[in-house]
C-alpha cells in the first residue's frame, strides 16, 4: 500500500524540496555558505564586477571557514565530503561565479595537485597556508594556442643539474596576478609535469587580461615563464603524465556541476519576484500565461540541475563517480543555467540589463562558465566516445 | 574562566511569521535558526574564554526541534550546550524564561554570563537583568565593548549620548549590543565537530521551576500602517511652508 499523495502546494523556490535530499550537518554548512554569501558578497558584487576587481580580503575570511580546499583530508583542509564542497560551491556561484572561480581554483587546481601528487615536504610547505587563504594559488594548464587540446601545449621544463628551467607562456589563468604560487604543467623528457613555482622566481611574469566582459569579479592572467629554473624539488613527484592535470580538471568540473546551479537559481528567483511585483496591464506580468511557461521552465531546469548534482556527489562520496558522468553535469548543467539566465533577463525587461539585479551579471558569467573547464563541445565528445566507444577528437 | 551564552533559537526571520490564533503564540517550525543578535553574544564568550582560558556553555530554553539553531553556535565553537524543552514552558513570561534559564544557570556554574539585549522573535528586553537580579549578581547592560580579566569585567554601556564606563566584580552578567564584536562564521571544521559536542536537555521540573502562566496575551492587532506624508510642490514658496510646517510640529 502506498501513502496518501500530500495536498500542500510546494514551496515556489525549493519545488521538488530538494532540501531533504541533504542532511542536517550540510544544511548547516551550506546556510553558513549562504549567510556569508548574503552579508560579505551580495552587498558589494555589483561594484566589484563594475570595476573588474575581486575581493582579495575575503580569501582569509574564507580560510578561516575552511572554504579553501575544503574536500581535502589532512593539511589543516576541513576534509568535507564531495558533496558539502558541492553546496558550498553553488552558494557561491549564487553569490557571482568569480567568487566560485577563485575557491574552485585555489583548492581544485592549486592545492589538490600538491595534496594528491605532491611530497610530504611539498604538502606540510603549501597546503595549511592555502588553506588558511594566507597563500593564493593558480593553476597554468591552458596555452595561447592550446585550449581544448591541451597536450599540445609549448611550455617545457629541461633538467640543468639539480635544477629544472622552464620556459613557455600560459592563457587564461584564474587568479594570476593574486597568487604566491603557480602550478605549472609543462612537457618534460619524461612525459607531462607538473611544478609548483613560486610567482616571484625571476623570469615569472604575469600580465593581467583587461576588458573582460565576463567574470568580472574575478582576476584573469596569462603567465609568461622566461628561463624560471627552480630546483627538482618544487617537481611534483607524484604524476608525469595528462593524468595529472586532467585529474585536477575533474575536481574543478564537478564543482561547476554544482555551482551553476546556483547561478541559475539566483536569476529564476529574481525573474519570479519581479514577475509579481511588476505591474502590466493592470497585473503583475507573472499572470500572463508566457511568463507562467517562462517561470515553469526555469523552476524545472534548476531543481533537475539540483538533482543531478546531488547525485554526482553522492557517487563522488562513493567513488564510483567516472569523468563522463562528471562530463555529463558540467555540460548540461551549465547549458541549462545559461538558458535560465537569458530567460529571467528577458522577464526583467529594460531592469534586466542593470546591475542592479543579479540575472545580467550571472548571464554574463556564465558565458565564461560555458566554455572554460572543458567546453560545452569537448564535454560532448567525452560523452560521446562514452557512448560509442570511439574519440572524435583525435 | 567559565562563561554561559544564553541563546535562543527562532523562527528563520527571512521567512514568514504565524501567529496561533487561539493563543497568539508564535507557531515554532521544527527547524530553527539562532537568533541572529546571539551571535555577538557567542562571540563575545569565545573570545573571553580563548583569551583567559576557559570553556564557554549554552543555555537555551525553547523547543529544541531539530536543534540546527544550537548546532550552529557549538559550530561557531562554543563547549556545550543545555537545552531546557518543556511543553508546559509554551508562552512563559519573561520572569519564567529569567527563572528557567537562572536555574539551569547556576547548575551549570558560571563566572560570567552573556546575554544578547533581547531576542528577535520576542523583544521583551527584560531577561539579562531579571536573570542577574535571580542569580543574585550584578547586571552590566548594553554592552558596545567588553573587557574581563582578574575578577572584574568593565564594559562600556551604550547611552543615548555616548557611552559610560561601568566595572563589576566577577561573576555578572553582561548583556551586548550587536556590533560588540564581529561573529565568526562557523568553520567546516567546527560544524563537523558539533554534532559530536555534548548537548544536555532539561525539564522545567528537572530544574524545580513553577511554570505555571502568569500572564496572558489577550489580542493581537497589526501595526497600523504608515500615513501618507505631506507633498509640497516647490512654486518658489515651498520653504516658507516648510518653515511653518516645522513651526507647528515645534521643532523650531
Amino acid at each position: 500500500m502506498t501513502a496518501d499523495i500530500s495536498l500542500t502546494p510546494p514551496d515556489p523556490k525549493d519545488f521538488l524540496d530538494t532540501d531533504s535530499l541533504f542532511d542536517e550537518e550540510e544544511r548547516l554548512l551550506r546556510d553558513t555558505v549562504r549567510d556569508f554569501v548574503r552579508k560579505e558578497i551580495l552587498p558589494n558584487i555589483a561594484d566589484w564586477w563594475e570595476q573588474g576587481v575581486f575581493p582579495v580580503e575575503l580569501a582569509k575570511t574564507m580560510g578561516d571557514m575552511g572554504l579553501l580546499g575544503m574536500h581535502l583530508e589532512g593539511y589543516g583542509c576541513a576534509g568535507t565530503s564531495g558533496t558539502a564542497y558541492g553546496l558550498a560551491c553553488l552558494e557561491l556561484e549564487a553569490g557571482d561565479s568569480g567568487i566560485r572561480s577563485f575557491v574552485s581554483v585555489q583548492g581544485s587546481l592549486a592545492m589538490f595537485p600538491i595534496w594528491k601528487f605532491g611530497s610530504e615536504e611539498q604538502k606540510q610547505e603549501w597546503l595549511p597556508r592555502m588553506a588558511a587563504g594566507e597563500v593564493i594559488g593558480c593553476f597554468g594548464l591552458t596555452e595561447p594556442d592550446s585550449g581544448s587540446d591541451p597536450a599540445s601545449m609549448r611550455t617545457h621544463a629541461r633538467r640543468d643539474g639539480s635544477d629544472w628551467i622552464i620556459n613557455g607562456s600560459k592563457m587564461w589563468i584564474t587568479n594570476g596576478n593574486l597568487a604566491q604560487v603557480a602550478i605549472i604543467w609543462a612537457r618534460t623528457d619524461e612525459g607531462i609535469n607538473g611544478f609548483i613555482v613560486p610567482t616571484d622566481t625571476p623570469g615569472f611574469e604575469a600580465h593581467e587580461i583587461k576588458h573582460k566582459a565576463s567574470l568580472r569579479a574575478s582576476v584573469t592572467s596569462e603567465l609568461s615563464l622566461d628561463d624560471v629554473r627552480v630546483p627538482d624539488a618544487y617537481r611534483l613527484p607524484g604524476v608525469s603524465s595528462m593524468r595529472g592535470p586532467l585529474s585536477c580538471l575533474n575536481e574543478a568540473r564537478y564543482g561547476i556541476a554544482w555551482g551553476v546551479v546556483g547561478a541559475a537559481r539566483a536569476c529564476f528567483e529574481a525573474a519570479l519576484d519581479y514577475s509579481l511585483e511588476r505591474q502590466q496591464f493592470g497585473k503583475p506580468i507573472g499572470s500572463f500565461q508566457l511568463t507562467q511557461r517562462k517561470l515553469v521552465e526555469m523552476m524545472i531546469a534548476v531543481n533537475r540541475g539540483m538533482l543531478v548534482a546531488h547525485h554526482l556527489g553522492r557517487r563522488k562520496d562513493a567513488g564510483t563517480l567516472t569523468p563522463h558522468q562528471i562530463s555529463f553535469g558540467k555540460m548540461d548543467n551549465t547549458r541549462n543555467a545559461l538558458e535560465v539566465a537569458r530567460t529571467a533577463r528577458g522577464i526583467l525587461g529594460g531592469n534586466g540589463i542593470t546591475l542592479e539585479y543579479p540575472v545580467f551579471r550571472h548571464m554574463a558569467n556564465l558565458e565564461t562558465v560555458y566554455t572554460y573547464e572543458g567546453t560545452n563541445e569537448i564535454h560532448t565528445l567525452i560523452m560521446g566516445q562514452a557512448l560509442t566507444g570511439i574519440e572524435a577528437f583525435s | 574562566m567559565q562563561v554561559v551564552v544564553c541563546v535562543k533559537q527562532i523562527p528563520d526571520p527571512s521567512g514568514t511569521y504565524t501567529l496561533d490564533p487561539e493563543t497568539h503564540f508564535l507557531v515554532r517550525p521544527d527547524e530553527q535558526v539562532l537568533d541572529d543578535t546571539d551571535r555577538y553574544g557567542v562571540e563575545m564568550g569565545l573570545q573571553i574564554a580563548q583569551a583567559h582560558g576557559g570553556s564557554v556553555t549554552l543555555v537555551s530554553m525553547g523547543p529544541k526541534g531539530s536543534m540546527q539553531g544550537i548546532r550552529q553556535a557549538l559550530a561557531m565553537g562554543a563547549d556545550r550546550a543545555v537545552v531546557v524543552d518543556d511543553a508546559d514552558l509554551k508562552g512563559s513570561d519573561a520572569l519564567t524564561t529569567a527563572q528557567v534559564l537562572a536555574a539551569a544557570i547556576q547548575r551549570t556554574g558560571f563566572d560570567l554570563v552573556i546575554t544578547g539585549t533581547e531576542s528577535t522573535d520576542g523583544y521583551s528586553g527584560v531577561v539579562p537583568q531579571m536573570l542577574a537580579e535571580l542569580l543574585d549578581v550584578p547586571a552590566l547592560t548594553y554592552a558596545t565593548e567588553v573587557e574581563a580579566r582578574d575578577g572584574k569585567v568593565t564594559i562600556n554601556r551604550q547611552t543615548s549620548a555616548g557611552y559610560d564606563v561601568v566595572e563589576a566584580s566577577l561573576p555578572a552578567v553582561v548583556s551586548v549590543t550587536a556590533g560588540v564584536v564581529e561573529p565568526r562564521y562557523p568553520t567546516f571544521k567546527g560544524i563537523m565537530d558539533a554534532k559530536k559536542k555534548e548537548v544536555e536537555e532539561l525539564t522545567a521540573s528537572d530544574l524545580g521551576v513553577d511554570t505555571s502562566l502568569r500572564q496572558r496575551v489577550t489580542a493581537v492587532e497589526p501595526a497600523p500602517e504608515r500615513e501618507a506624508g505631506v507633498k509640497i510642490e516647490d512654486d518658489g514658496e515651498a520653504h516658507l511652508k516648510v518653515v511653518e510646517l516645522l513651526q507647528q510640529k515645534k521643532v523650531i
